[in-house]
C-alpha cells in the first residue's frame, strides 16, 4: 500500500473512484504543510543531536585541557609511577592510586547492591503481592534521592564505627565504610531496572517452566533471570557508571590520600574524591597540578566509556527475541 | 472461519479414502464431506481422565459450567469450539496451571486414573502432578538456553544429574518428537536459532522428556506453516500410542484428521462428545452441525 497511497500525493483521484466517493479525494499537502513538517523534523533532530553535542563539548575540554599536562608529564610516567602527588614539592604523576581507589569503593559497592539489588527484583516481580510491589518500589527509589553528603557523613559517623566493632584495626577514613553506603545507594538503580526487565519476560515461559513440574523459585532463577540478563546487565551497567563516578562519599569517607592498594580496610582516594579536594583548594589555574584534575577526568572518563561498551556488548550478547 | 486456511493437501495419506463412511450418505452436505475424517476407534478404551461435574471460575465469571468428558487411553481427544467457549479453560485445569493467577476457582471433579486421584483437589500438590500431565503451548515457547539444555530441563527438575543418563533421555525424546536428526550435530546451540516448527517440536520434546502419562496440546500448530503443521500432526499421531493426548484446536479439519473424540463445547457447556466421525459426519445437536459445517463460530 505503499507504494501507491502515500508515496504517491497525486493517486487520491484513484483511492476516490475506487471507493465509491465515499470518501473525499486525497489532496496533495500544501507548500506550509510540507515546511512545517521539515521544521518539526529539523527541531526533533536538534534535540537528538543537545546531546551528543554536549558530551562532544566535555570531550573535547578534557582533551584539550589536559594537553598541557602530558606535555609536561609523560603517558608512561601517568601510567606506571606508583605516586600521585601533583600537590608536593617532589610531584609524581601516576595515575595508578587514584585508579585503584575508584576500582576498590567501586568494586565494594557492586558487592552490595549486585545481589541485594537482584535479589529485591526477583522477589518484587515474582513473589511480592501486587499491591506490596506499588508502595515498595517506589520506597526503594528514594534511597537514589537522599543527598549524597548526607550518605557521605552517614558512612564515616555510623557505618565506619559499626564496622570497627569487627574490625578493631580499621582506620577511620576506609574503602569499606563509603563502598557499603555507595551500594546501598545504588541498589534502586540496580532492583528498578532490573525489575522492569524481568516483568517484560512473557508469562508464556513462566508456564513453560511451570508445566514441566518447576516450583516457583526455580522458574524465577533457571527461566526468568537468564530471560532478563540483557536488561539486568544494562541495570549493572548503569550501577557501575553510578559507582565509579560517585564523589561525595569517596571523599567524606574514605580519607583524600592517593595511596595504590587494593585492600579495602585502608584510606585511600578515588578519581572523583581528587578532583574535588584540587577545585575546591587554592592551586592557581594553569599550573600543572591544578590541569592534573583533567587527565584524572579524560581517565574517569576512558573507565566509564570501557564500561559502557562492555555493557553494550552484553546486551546485544544476551538479547532474547522472545 | 479455519477453512480456506487449512492446509488439506498436508493431511497424511494413510487415512485417505478407504477410512471414510460410505455406508450410508450423511444427511446433509457437509463441509469436510470431502475431508479425510479418521476411522471410529474401536468401541471403548479405557478412560485415563474422567471430568466430573466440573465447573471453573475465574474469580466472578463462570467459565466451564457442568462439564462431564471422558478422556480414553491411546486415543486423541480434541476440544473444539468458538473462541471464549471454555476448551483452553478446560485443557489448563488438567495442569492446574490456573493456580497461577490468583482468584480462581474449581468445582467438581477430574479423576486421573489408575490411581483415581482428583486433578483439581486443594491438597493435590500441582508440582507432582505437571511431571505426570505435561502441557504444549500455542506459541512455541523454548526457554533462554541450549537445545540439549531444554530437553534436560524436566529431567534435571526429577533429580537426574547423569550426563550418560541425562544424554541417553534427551536423545529419546528428541527423537520420539521427530526432531533428533535436524538437531544432534547442534546440541549446544541457542533453541532460539531453531525454526518455528522446530522450536515447536522442541517442545513436544521437552514435555514427552518428562514420560507423561497425558500430554495437553493447546492449539500446538496456530503458530505454524502448513508444512510444520503437518509434520507435528503425524507426530502427535504416533504418540498416541505411549501417552494419552488431549488437543484444543481451532482447525476443524486438524481435529477431524488426527483424534479419535471430539468434545464440541459452546459457552462454557459441553455440547456434543462422541467418536470424532459421528461428531463431524453425524452431529446430535443442531449447534455442533452449525459449527463443524461452518455456518457459525
Amino acid at each position: 500500500m505503499s507504494t501507491i497511497l502515500s508515496d504517491n500525493p497525486v493517486s487520491g483521484g484513484i483511492a476516490g473512484s475506487r471507493n465509491g466517493g465515499l470518501l473525499p479525494p486525497l489532496r496533495s499537502r500544501s507548500l506550509l504543510g510540507r515546511l512545517a513538517e521539515r521544521f518539526i523534523e529539523s527541531g526533533l533532530l536538534l534535540a537528538a543531536a543537545f546531546s551528543v553535542l554536549i558530551t562532544g563539548g566535555i570531550v573535547f575540554v578534557l582533551v584539550s585541557e589536559s594537553l598541557p599536562f602530558f606535555r609536561h608529564v609523560s603517558a608512561r610516567e601517568f601510567l606506571t609511577d606508583r605516586l600521585w602527588t601533583p600537590m608536593f614539592a617532589d610531584p609524581h604523576h601516576g595515575i595508578m592510586p587514584l585508579v585503584a581507589g575508584t576500582l576498590t569503593t567501586t568494586a565494594v559497592a557492586l558487592l552490595v547492591a549486585m545481589p541485594v539489588g537482584t535479589l529485591i527484583a526477583v522477589w518484587l516481580s515474582e513473589f511480592a503481592p501486587s499491591r506490596l510491589r506499588e508502595v515498595l518500589k517506589p520506597a526503594l527509589e528514594l534511597l537514589a534521592a537522599v543527598p549524597t553528603v548526607v550518605y557521605g557523613y552517614f558512612a564515616v559517623d555510623f557505618v565506619t564505627p559499626a564496622l570497627q566493632a569487627f574490625i578493631p584495626d580499621l582506620p577511620t577514613f576506609n574503602m569499606l565504610g563509603p563502598g557499603i553506603v555507595m551500594g546501598v545507594m545504588i541498589i534502586p538503580y540496580v532492583s528498578s531496572l532490573s525489575e522492569d526487565a524481568i516483568r517484560a519476560v512473557p508469562m508464556l515461559l513462566r508456564e513453560g517452566s511451570y508445566a514441566l513440574g518447576a516450583g516457583k523459585f526455580t522458574t524465577a532463577m533457571r527461566v526468568v533471570y537468564p530471560a532478563a540478563f540483557s536488561g539486568i546487565a544494562s541495570a549493572y551497567v548503569l550501577a557501575i557508571s553510578r559507582a565509579v563516578g560517585e564523589t561525595m562519599i569517596v571523599a567524606i569517607a574514605a580519607g583524600q590520600q592517593p595511596n595504590l592498594s587494593f585492600n579495602p580496610l585502608d584510606p585511600a582516594a578515588t578519581i572523583t574524591a581528587f578532583i574535588v579536594q584540587v577545585s575546591l583548594g587554592d592551586l592557581p589555574h594553569g599550573s600543572i597540578g591544578y590541569q592534573s584534575i583533567f587527565a584524572a577526568g579524560v581517565t574517569l572518563f576512558v573507565m566509564t566509556l570501557g564500561f559502557n561498551i562492555i555493557g553494550a556488548v552484553m546486551r546485544r550478547r544476551y538479547r532474547q527475541a522472545y | 472461519m479455519v477453512t480456506s486456511a487449512a492446509p488439506r493437501h498436508a493431511a497424511p495419506p494413510v487415512h485417505a479414502g478407504p477410512a471414510r463412511m460410505t455406508a450410508t450418505p450423511p444427511p446433509i452436505p457437509t463441509l469436510l464431506d470431502s475431508d479425510v475424517v479418521r476411522p471410529a476407534p474401536p468401541a471403548s478404551r479405557a478412560i485415563k481422565a474422567q471430568v466430573e461435574n466440573f465447573s471453573f471460575f475465574y474469580s466472578t465469571v463462570q467459565a466451564l459450567a457442568d462439564v462431564s468428558l471422558p478422556f480414553r487411553e491411546r486415543a486423541i481427544t480434541a476440544l473444539i469450539g468458538p473462541s471464549g467457549c471454555g476448551k483452553t479453560t478446560l485443557l489448563r485445569c488438567f495442569n492446574r496451571m490456573h493456580d497461577l493467577y490468583p482468584g480462581n476457582r474449581y468445582v467438581g471433579r477430574i479423576l486421573l486414573h489408575p490411581d483415581n486421584l482428583n486433578i483439581v483437589a486443594r491438597e493435590v500438590d500441582p508440582i507432582s502432578l505437571r511431571m505426570r500431565i505435561s502441557m504444549v503451548f500455542q506459541k512455541p515457547n523454548p526457554f533462554p538456553k541450549s537445545i540439549f539444555e531444554n530437553v534436560a530441563y524436566g529431567l534435571r527438575l526429577r533429580g537426574i544429574r547423569s550426563r550418560s543418563e541425562l544424554e541417553g533421555r534427551i536423545q529419546v525424546a528428541l527423537e520420539d518428537a521427530a526432531l533428533w536428526g535436524e538437531v544432534k550435530d547442534r546440541l549446544r546451540k541457542p533453541a532460539y536459532d531453531l525454526s518455528g516448527g522446530q522450536q515447536q517440536r522442541l517442545c513436544i520434546a521437552r514435555a514427552l522428556a518428562n514420560e507423561p502419562e497425558v500430554l495437553l496440546l493447546d492449539e500446538p500448530t496456530s503458530a505454524l506453516d502448513p508444512i510444520a503443521t503437518s509434520r507435528i500432526e503425524d507426530l502427535i499421531v504416533e504418540l498416541k500410542e505411549r501417552v494419552t493426548i488431549a488437543i484444543v484446536t481451532h482447525n476443524m479439519q486438524q481435529a477431524a484428521r488426527i483424534s479419535d473424540y471430539t468434545a464440541f463445547m459452546y459457552l462454557g457447556k459441553l455440547i456434543e462428545y462422541g467418536a470424532t466421525a459421528e461428531v463431524f459426519q453425524n452431529p446430535k445437536c443442531k449447534e455442533t452441525e452449525d459449527y463443524v459445517t461452518g455456518r457459525f463460530g
